[in-house]
Order: structure tokens, then C-alpha cells, then sequence
């Protein structure tokens, strides 16, 4: 049997002749949590829409449960919608909600009934089964669109930004409970957002979309520590780039010239002398020692602070470098570093350690 | 802020003083009169009398009141009928589409709601248009005899209150979430059902709106049943307009005002009743 649940074959789409979708290329695993990840705009939305078959794709094909969906109708393609806002029938309370699917299907009502309560149980809503949508909180109302999206037992469950309205520490819980959620009924997620921090902690994969494209499918640790192009570096989290210029290779070993320095850095791809290059260091890779603290400073880049932010469990500094480059570093409080007192003004010395950085090549 | 709240209490009294002096003050005034008597030489002079509400429980009026609100009744269902489907497709316009609509809805406001009646007689009337029109199509041999019949009044009141039906209907209708439409098609609702179980229900408020808007002043307009009615059609505007100005019988004419308008405060407060603790039954 075949893994793949989804599989979208060069597919693209143009909504009154602009272009949305650029040649997409997708496989979702049966079971996965896969997140398309992207700025607004940048076709995701529309990619949940040609699979949930609200709209229909200009070219390629969709496969769903190995079957080509051309024209098929939504409730057809057990892949079921939670819509953004969670789109509840107002009128309705929370068991009419759920049940809307099947009674659509005109099923026996003992059927309906049992299954709208086995569900309601798995969403920890039975308390709630005869209030209306506007008597209960955000976090319950999600769970009842997830409720009457998977009580017609889907093979996939389609969520367009589920917790964009939802406030931060809300968001943070219904993430765990989403995460715990999909495990417990082992549906596949695709999940839309555009919160990098959300993708990366609830995923099993992660696509990153930019202007129509798929920059890069990967986990979360590959798009965020491997990232294929500067748009996903940038995208996805933060990251201080460093323009340098390839001086020697030799094996696995890349000499890079960065600001008049030479460094050391590792890469699997392959370079050629002479080649202008992107150095990619996310801030919790910077270090950022003062004139005592650094020893040997021939591979250092020096700077001077210029903003420092106190966030509790990290020291967020700006260190201007003297090619008047503002770098970002965060410190965390440690042992081994135990002063994190930064004056502004303050000149240091910033560095990371070989191997931590992402080469990439100047893109055409 | 103690501004807006000057501002706040300003606005507030103004629209309590406008609803005094100009419906609260003249309800009492006509109820005042309806329990006056009435003679020949005075338009009202005491004493105060019930004869005027004993004289209302009489077959020719509970006939007229019947009639009248069959009339009102058909206008209104023919005005949800034809509006609802205009309201609903307008809504669903582009925008600059829209706003061109609802400027075509408006445009005939500019004109005297009056004028715009005797022009109907112009259609309606044995060789006006209609007739002339049906005529020389070969359906009819002979006139239909449409001007001075119950055809005409809902005729005449459908034209002129249909706008009071599609403008709620098209507030409603436009404030109708899409997605909720897009959720009831994924979960396998075709289009019958989702009408029925999704857009009708929640565009219940424009409905009703709706049809109080039309539905009093069908009841009440009296030169519409004047004047394309004839002298057959007396409806209850146009009886109580003739208790003030033909035989001059105020006090009764009072009467008729005062058991029609608690009639309707009936109606309305049954409407709110029902409607009461729905979140979306606040349109009105």
C-alpha cells in the first residue's frame, strides 16, 4: 500500500489570470502532521482549497487515497475543512454542529447519535453538547470545528490557520492539544500558517511556501538548520547573513574570506574558489565575547554593542560590526557564562564555532 | 471623556425629545380624541364617551380590517418572494456592481411615492400599457378591466414597497459569513439543504425586517387603494383617512388609529417574544 495520502502532480493555479500556485509538487504521508508554512500571500490557502476541492486546480493533478479527485466534490474526498474562525453555524448548537455532516448524509439517527457523542467525548466537549457557538471560549469552539470536521471520519483533516484568533497563551495550549489530538485519532493534519514558531513545534514536516512556490519540504530541524535558500533562512526564524567569498577548498575543508578574515566552514555542498557566498549564523549560534574573554581573535569579527534586551531566559543583544552590520546574538544564562552584562557601547568580538553556519550561494 | 459623554447624553436626549413630541405626544392626542363624542358642529367636544370603540364592533369594519389585512398580507408575501432572490444575488455582486443596484433600488425614492402612483394608472389602466401591450400580442381580445380592482392596490403597493423588503434583506444577506456556506458544502450539504438549513435560518432577522417594513404601511397607505382601487376598495388607511377628512368624525377615526396600532404593537411584541434571546433576531 502506497504512504502517500496526498499526492498533488505539477499542479498550478490562476485566479483571473494571476498566477497563485507555481508547478506544486507534493507527497503527505499517511498519519504525518505536515504544515504549509508561508508569508500571507503566498498560495497556501489556495493549496488547502484545491485539496479540500473548493477550488479546482488550472493543471496538474491531486490524488487523494491514490484516487485522481478532478471534479470531485468536497464532502467526497474525506479530507474535511476546519475553517478559519472555525466557521460555525451560529444557530446550531454544539450537537447540531457536529452532526450536520451526518445527518447530510441522512444516517440513522442511533448512528448519528453515537457518534456525535464518541466524538464530543474525544474533544472534551460533553458538558458543552447544547450550548451555541457564541456561549462557549475560543479554544472550545475550535475543538468543535475539529469535532464536526473528523465525526465524518476523514482520512486527512484540513486546518486553514485554526489559531490565528486564538490569543498567545491560548494558542500555545491548543497547540499541545492539537499535537495530542491528531496522535490520539491518527488522521493526517495539514496544517496552514503562518507562524514559523508554530509550524516548527507542531509538525512532522514542514513546506515552506513563498509567492506561489515550494521553497523547501523538510522536518522542522532541516528547514530550520539546513535551510535550502535565503528566503527559507530568513523566513524561518532569524538569522544574521554574512556576505564572504569562497577562498580555498580543500575537501571538506571551505576557507571563506569574511570582512578580511579567513575562516573555517563546513558545508555538504560543493563550491568553487572564488564564488560569492551567503554565511548563515542564527543568533543562539553568535557568540559575543569582550576584549579579557576573547583569546585569540584572528577569526573574530569585531563590533561594538548597541542595544541590549533582557528577556528573562535570554540576553538579546545588537552588536554593530565594523562594517557598520547590525548582528543579533542571543545569550542564554548558563553556567558557563555567567556574565551576561553587556554595556551599550561596549566593544566585543562576535564569533560562532566552525560548522555552525549555513553556506549558501548568491541566488541568481 | 467627559466631552463624549456630554456628547453621548446630547444625542441621547435629542432623539428622546424628537420620539416625544413627535409620536409619544400625538399617540396620546389621538387616543385623547378617540374617547371624545362628536356632533355636527364640533370636530370633538366632551364628554368622554366609549361609543366610538362600541361603534368598531361592527361586520362592515372587522370586514374591511380583514380585507385589509389580506392585502397587506399578499403584498408582503409577493414582495419576500420577488426580493429575496434579488437581495440575495445583488449580495453576492462585485462591489461596484452592487452599489449601482442598490442606487437603481433608491432612484425612484426621488420621486414623489404619490406621483409615482397616478403613473401607474397610466400602465394599469384599459388602453394603457399593459392592456395595449397584451392586446396587440393577440392574448386578450378585450381590455382586462385591472385599474379599480384588488389587482391594482397590490400592484400599486407591491411597486412601492418592495425597496422596504430588499434593502434588510440585502444587509442581512451581505453580512452572511461565505465560509459558513463553504463548511456546510464540505460536510456534504448540497444546495437545497444548505439554503434551507443555513441561509434561511440566519437570514430569519432580514426576513422579518423585512416584512414589518412592508407589511404596516401596506396596511395603512390610503392613496394607493385611493387611487387605484376606486371608490370600491376601502381599505383601513383609507377608512381612517376618510373618518378625518370626508365625514369628519374624528373621535372615530381616533378609534380606528388606536385598535390598529395596539394591534400591531400585538404583533410586534409576539415577534419579540419569539425572537428574544437569539443573538441574531436584533435587526430590529
Amino acid at each position: 500500500m502506497s504512504q502517500n495520502i496526498i499526492e498533488l502532480r505539477e499542479v498550478s493555479k490562476s485566479i483571473h489570470g494571476h498566477d497563485v500556485l507555481y508547478n506544486i509538487n507534493l507527497e503527505v504521508r499517511n498519519g504525518e502532521f505536515l504544515t504549509l508554512l508561508g508569508p500571507s500571500g503566498c498560495g497556501k490557502t489556495t493549496l488547502l482549497r484545491l485539496i479540500s476541492g473548493f477550488e479546482q486546480p488550472t493543471t496538474g493533478k491531486i490524488f487523494i487515497n491514490g484516487k485522481d479527485v478532478a471534479g470531485l466534490a468536497p464532502h467526497l474526498r474525506h479530507a474535511h475543512t476546519v475553517f478559519q474562525s472555525y466557521a460555525l453555524f451560529p444557530h446550531m448548537n454544539v450537537v447540531e454542529n457536529v452532526a450536520f455532516g451526518l445527518r447530510c448524509q441522512k444516517l440513522p439517527k442511533k448512528e448519528i447519535d453515537e457518534r456525535v457523542a464518541e466524538v464530543l467525548k474525544i474533544v472534551k466537549l460533553e458538558k458543552y453538547a447544547l450550548r451555541k457557538p457564541e456561549q462557549l471560549s475560543g479554544g472550545q469552539q475550535q475543538r468543535v470545528a475539529i469535532a464536526r470536521a473528523v465525526v465524518n471520519r476523514p482520512l486527512v483533516l484540513l486546518l486553514d490557520e485554526p489559531l490565528s484568533s486564538l490569543d498567545y497563551r491560548l494558542r500555545k495550549t491548543m497547540q499541545i492539544e492539537l499535537k495530542q489530538l491528531q496522535r490520539k485519532l491518527g488522521i493526517t493534519f495539514i496544517f496552514v500558517t503562518h507562524d514559523q514558531e508554530e509550524a516548527l513545534s507542531m509538525s512532522d514536516r514542514v513546506v515552506v511556501m513563498q509567492e506561489g512556490y515550494i521553497e523547501q519540504i523538510g522536518t522542522p530541524r532541516q528547514v530550520y538548520e539546513d535551510p535550502q535558500n535565503l528566503a527559507v533562512a530568513k523566513f524561518i526564524g532569524e538569522a544574521n547573513i554574512f556576505d564572504s567569498e569562497i577562498v580555498g577548498m580543500d575537501g571538506k575543508q571551505i576557507t571563506v574570506m569574511i570582512q578580511g578574515k579567513q575562516r573555517m566552514v563546513k558545508s555538504t555542498r560543493s563550491f568553487t574558489v572564488g564564488q560569492k557566498v551567503y554565511l548563515l549564523v542564527r543568533p543562539e549560534d553568535l557568540r559575543v565575547w569582550n576584549a579579557e574573554e576573547a583569546g585569540d581573535t584572528s577569526d573574530m569579527l569585531p563590533g561594538v554593542v548597541e542595544e541590549v534586551i533582557y528577556k528573562g531566559t535570554t540576553v538579546d543583544l545588537m552588536v554593530r560590526l565594523t562594517n557598520n552590520k547590525l548582528v543579533a546574538a542571543t545569550k542564554f544564562f548558563d553556567e558557563d557564562d555567567d556574565r551576561l552584562e553587556y554595556k551599550i557601547g561596549e566593544p566585543v568580538w562576535t564569533t560562532w564555532s566552525p560548522g555552525w553556519e549555513v553556506v549558501l550561494p548568491h541566488e541568481e | 471623556m467627559k466631552n463624549e459623554n456630554g456628547l453621548k447624553y446630547f444625542s441621547l436626549s435629542v432623539i428622546w425629545i424628537w420620539l416625544i413630541i413627535f409620536a409619544l405626544l400625538p399617540f396620546l392626542l389621538v387616543s385623547i380624541v378617540s374617547f371624545l363624542s362628536h356632533d355636527e358642529n364640533h370636530l370633538i367636544r366632551l364628554p368622554f364617551t366609549l361609543a366610538h370603540y362600541i361603534d368598531l364592533n361592527n361586520a362592515i369594519y372587522l370586514k374591511i380590517f380583514e380585507k385589509s389585512f389580506y392585502l397587506a398580507g399578499l403584498c408582503t408575501i409577493i414582495c419576500l418572494i420577488l426580493g429575496y432572490p434579488f437581495a440575495y444575488a445583488i449580495a453576492r455582486m462585485e462591489n461596484h456592481f452592487k452599489s449601482l443596484f442598490i442606487l437603481l433600488i433608491i432612484i425612484p425614492f426621488w420621486t414623489s411615492s404619490l406621483i409615482r402612483t397616478y403613473s401607474m394608472i397610466t400602465i394599469l389602466k384599459p388602453k394603457g400599457i399593459i392592456n395595449s401591450v397584451l392586446l396587440w400580442l393577440g392574448i386578450i381580445d378585450k381590455p382586462l378591466a385591472l385599474l379599480y380592482s384588488d389587482i391594482a392596490v397590490v400592484i400599486g403597493l407591491i411597486y412601492n414597497l418592495l425597496p422596504f423588503m430588499v434593502l434588510p434583506l440585502l444587509t442581512n444577506i451581505e453580512r452572511l459569513d461565505n465560509r459558513l456556506l463553504d463548511a456546510a458544502r464540505d460536510l456534504g450539504a448540497n444546495r437545497f439543504t444548505t439554503f434551507r438549513k443555513i441561509t434561511l435560518p440566519l437570514t430569519m432577522p432580514g426576513i422579518i425586517s423585512g416584512s414589518i417594513l412592508v407589511f404596516l404601511p401596506a396596511m395603512t397607505i390610503f392613496y394607493i387603494p385611493d387611487l387605484l382601487g376606486g371608490s370600491k376598495s376601502i381599505l383601513l388607511g383609507n377608512l381612517i383617512q376618510n373618518q378625518f377628512l370626508v365625514t369628519q368624525n374624528w373621535p372615530l377615526g381616533s378609534a380606528i388609529s388606536i385598535v390598529f396600532t395596539l394591534l400591531l404593537g400585538f404583533l410586534l411584541f409576539i415577534y419579540w417574544r419569539t425572537m428574544r434571546g437569539k443573538e441574531h433576531g436584533n435587526l430590529i
